[in-house]
């Protein structure tokens, strides 16, 4: 058994890990369960995490892969008790039904908001290519995502 | 997952070490290694991880070529290898921006999956594979499907593009694997063209001999007017038959030489 540190959400996450522990089983054995499997076989997103700022399936990635980096979860998202603008955009716009792919969906909009502020409705679609819903139709997803896009923007959050 | 070791080497003389017990394997970004380990048609006991080699990352410009190191990931490739386009913008279309993430150059070309995309633009492009004990030309790399020359234990730590004066890759994607349905990398150097064709041939990755010869006299889609590969050399599965890939070949290459 091997003893893992991982920074998650700004705080030392640390506990034992064997090495076939996948970085979201660590998680979720930690009480971080917004980071959800729907497939495990990394084709559907519902397992997206940032680490060190970069989006990846964490399905896909042992825990011990990570030992000392910063990993940010769907908990990691809204600051203060404030929903974060993608977080409040995907509620007005009703950007989900079942909410089983939302965590990843926002954790990949966040990263794609970050490298690309002003995403059009191709590049957004792109970006979610590895994302996979199955209740919405996406277009909910897109508009929040838009809607999320032009609030941070104008600082009007 | 069944229980195995795992082990993080910083060089690739401790890597290389490492890999010398039996039952070891390399794992680099994981992205075709751990789903093949869940589903057993892998079962390493012991895993070398090659994401914290230093040595093992990056892009540099040497002279006429470009040498990408084997850990470095399909975003970094897309992101850095500014000077063929061609080859960024392939790494940029890899599956999606997760596994771009992760995924690296000397992953996908050990593995050397039937309808991968990298293959092809290193078969196309001549370029050579750098291991921790030899190097290898494209022509010798790729021996058929999931199989390449490397020995056991035998790591990809670079590989160099010689820089093309033109070149394209055009994917026909797979809907929900993002992988080839077919893909073609058209590249034209001095010496000639080179057209290297994934997803579609039954035993992997080919050069199409016979649209590099007439590309070569004449580098325009009309020179390969009406052509496409034998339908018996390609293969067939539920989402094309052999007789559709070959047709998709001689369309793809002629776009991909309008594109280039
Ligand atoms: C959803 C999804 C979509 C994808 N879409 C595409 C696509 O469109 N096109 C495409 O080409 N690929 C695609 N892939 C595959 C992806 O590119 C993988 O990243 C790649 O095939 C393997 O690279 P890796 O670094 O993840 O290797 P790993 O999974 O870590 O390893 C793969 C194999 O290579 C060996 N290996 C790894 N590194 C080395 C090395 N340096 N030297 C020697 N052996 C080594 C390992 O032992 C293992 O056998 C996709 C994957 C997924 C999950
Ligand atoms: S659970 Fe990780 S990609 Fe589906
Ligand atoms: S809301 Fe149900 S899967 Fe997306």
């Amino acid at each position: 058994m091997d003893f893992v540190s991982i920074s998650v959400n700004g705080t030392e996450l640390a506990g034992p890990a064997e090495p076939r522990n996948l970085l979201v089983e660590f998680l979720r054995a930690n009480g971080l369960t917004g980071t959800h499997v729907g497939c495990d076989t990394s084709q559907c997103g519902a397992c997206n995490v940032l680490v060190d700022g970069k989006l990846i399936k964490s399905c896909t990635a042992f825990a011990v892969e990570l030992q000392g980096r910063s990993v940010t979860t769907i908990e990691g998202v809204a600051v203060g008790g404030a929903l974060h603008p993608i977080q409040r955009a995907f509620h007005d716009y009703h950007g989900l039904q079942c909410g089983f792919c939302t965590p990843g969906m926002i954790i990949a909009a966040l990263a794609l908001l970050q490298e690309n502020t002003k995403p059009t409705e191709d590049e957004i679609r792109a970006f979610l290519a590895g994302s996979i819903c199955r209740c919405t139709g996406y277009q909910n997803i897109v508009t929040a995502i838009q809607a999320a896009a032009e609030q941070m923007e104008s600082g009007n959050v | 997952m069944y229980d195995f070791e795992f082990v993080g080497p910083k060089t690739i003389a401790e890597a290389v070490d490492a890999l010398r017990a039996e039952g070891s394997q390399p794992l680099s970004g994981g992205q075709t290694l751990i789903p093949t380990m869940k589903q057993r048609l892998a079962a390493p006991t012991r895993l070398v991880s090659l994401a914290e080699i230093d040595e093992m990352k990056g892009v540099q410009r040497k002279n006429n070529c470009i040498r990408i190191r084997g850990a470095t990931t399909h975003a970094e490739v897309s992101r850095n290898v500014k000077d063929f386009p061609a080859l960024a913008k392939l790494a940029g279309g890899i599956g999606d921006p997760a596994v771009r993430n992760r995924g690296t150059i000397g992953g996908s070309l050990a593995n050397n999956d039937p309808s991968a995309c990298y293959p092809s633009a290193v078969l196309a492009s001549a370029a050579t594979i750098i291991t921790n004990s030899h190097e290898i030309a494209a022509d010798d790399f790729f021996q058929g499907v999931f199989t390449t020359a490397l020995a056991e234990g035998e790591i990809i730590t670079a590989v160099e593009f010689p820089v093309p004066r033109r070149a394209a890759y055009l994917k026909f994607e797979q809907p929900a694997s993002r992988f080839a349905l077919v893909g073609v990398f058209v590249a034209q150097f001095e010496s000639g063209v080179r057209v290297a064709v994934t997803g579609a041939g039954e035993d992997g990755v080919f050069r199409w001999r016979e649209a590099e010869a007439l590309l070569s006299g004449s580098f325009s889609p009309d020179a390969i007017a009406g052509l496409s590969p034998p339908a018996d050399q390609m293969m067939g599965d539920l989402f094309g038959t052999p007789e559709y890939r070959a047709h998709l070949v001689g369309v793809l290459t002629k776009r991909a030489v309008a594109a280039a």
